[in-house]
């Protein structure tokens, strides 16, 4: 059965077997490993992506339940610029605070926290570590994280007051 | 890679009772629970799967009389962010919150929760304490199951392998107090060592005392010894430490890769003694 679906804005057809995983139709089918499987079992939020904008595990949807939905991963933060590829304000904010060390959480906890500058909440401490609440750092690197969302948050504030 | 079982996914109801009449199918909505199951690591993958989440049908929350039905696809975010949920199901509400986190929350449905029977589902001691009704349908039609029915034994649901659960009815309870506590290992992301929801009405003396517990049995249970020392005494901690006492007496939990039965036994009673005694200081 083919599945049609967006991801990071391009369309994608596939004919994955409906009970695939989206993370392995991700990771094995379309290329894109910037999404990491963690534990597998909806425990650590490390394949997290955003599904029509709401975070989800990638490694408990199946692909049955993803045709007409717009995907976006780690890999689509990335703006495309002339000069080549940037990184996006989320990202920069990452790299500015120390917000990885390992690496292995960093994407899912991008797309948490993607989703919670897209909510527009104020970029308080409880709403911040709420919206990671479903992402493991095992470095427990979490300081610099909320650190770096709640920059990344001050900025887009700044930019959508100028705009 | 995990296995991939067949999976269809019906356009109506109908033809999933359709589906269904012909050859059992293990359903699968928000996926929360089903997909870790197609490892095989945790006791063999389904045969079949019939995907319900393009069923509009089972979606949505609204009050009917004197009831509030969800339909069996609500997910744990729609709990929260329903008006009328938060109204009239603050314990539920409280429970949703406790699921997993946001990207659980997105896709785990109430109906995942009741139909998955699992002995820790955070919101199954919400629905025995608030009387709810279970509504199954199949072919044949729809009827009705008293939530204190709907898990006769660990993980066994009363819907017939034909049948799919359709939607949950809690009745209104004009005047009625709810309460809601989890004992995890941490406030997100965990499954339950001892969950507690308790409901009654009344403020001299306990009326309509319900009190149910999660992962104190092999199923989630109301505990009738600790709710009959409650009901009609005088809302005092006399009658709340006699409560706990039967509470203790009555519970069987098991020690497991979460917790100790010890431990479950001893939480359980503080976290129905400090609940009810809270409720006293706030009458």
């Amino acid at each position: 059965m083919t599945t049609n679906l967006t991801v990071n804005g391009a369309p994608v057809e596939t004919e994955a077997p409906g009970m695939r995983r989206l993370i392995d139709l991700l990771r094995e089918d379309l290329g894109l490993t910037g999404t990491k499987e963690g534990c597998g079992e909806g425990e650590c939020g490390a394949c997290t992506v955003l599904l029509d904008g709401a975070p989800v595990l990638s490694c408990l949807v199946p692909v049955c339940q993803v045709g007409g939905t717009d995907v976006r991963t780690v890999e689509g933060l990335t703006p495309v610029a002339p000069g080549g590829v940037t990184l996006g304000v989320l990202q920069q904010a990452f790299l500015e605070t120390g917000g990885a060390q390992c690496g292995i959480c960093t994407p899912g906890m991008l797309m948490a926290g993607e989703a919670f500058l897209a909510s527009g909440l104020e970029p308080t401490d409880d709403a911040i570590r709420e919206a990671i609440a479903g992402n493991l750092c095992r470095c427990t690197g979490y300081t610099k994280i909320i650190d770096a969302i709640r920059l990344a948050s001050e900025r887009e504030g700044v930019r959508r007051g100028a705009a | 890679m995990p296995v991939e079982p067949p999976v269809v996914s019906p356009a109506s109801l109908t033809d999933a009772f359709a589906i269904l009449r012909e050859q059992p199918h293990r359903p699968v909505a928000g996926g929360t629970d089903l997909l870790v199951q197609l490892t095989g690591e945790i006791g063999p993958a389904p045969d079949r799967v019939i995907d319900l989440w393009r069923l509009d049908e089972l979606r949505g929350v609204g009050v009917h009389g004197d009831a509030i039905e969800l339909g069996a696809l609500t997910t744990y975010t729609d709990i929260r962010r329903s008006p009328i949920c938060r109204e009239h199901l603050p314990a539920l509400v409280e429970a949703a919150a406790t699921i997993g986190a946001t990207q659980i929350q997105n896709r785990g449905t109430i109906g995942g929760n009741v139909m998955n029977a699992s002995p820790a589902g955070d919101t199954l001691p919400v629905l025995l304490a608030l009387d709810a009704v279970l509504v199954v349908g199949g072919a044949d039609g729809e009827r009705e199951v008293a939530a204190a029915e709907f898990w006769p034994a660990y993980r066994r649901t009363a819907a017939r392998p034909d049948e799919l659960l359709l939607r949950v009815r809690v009745p209104l309870g004009a005047g009625r107090e709810q309460r809601f506590r989890k004992v995890g290992t941490r406030r997100a992301q965990a499954i339950s060592k001892v969950v507690v929801a308790a409901a009654w009405r009344g403020t001299d003396t306990w009326q309509d005392v319900r009190l149910a517990l999660g992962s104190v049995a092999a199923t989630p249970v109301r505990v009738r010894e600790a709710e009959a020392a409650l009901e009609g005494r005088p809302r005092t901690l006399g009658s709340v430490e006699a409560a706990v006492d039967a509470l203790g007496a009555a519970i069987n939990p098991i020690d497991d890769v979460r917790s100790t039965a010890a431990y479950r036994r001893e939480a359980a009673r503080r976290v129905v003694r400090r609940l009810l005694a809270e409720s006293l200081e706030h009458a």
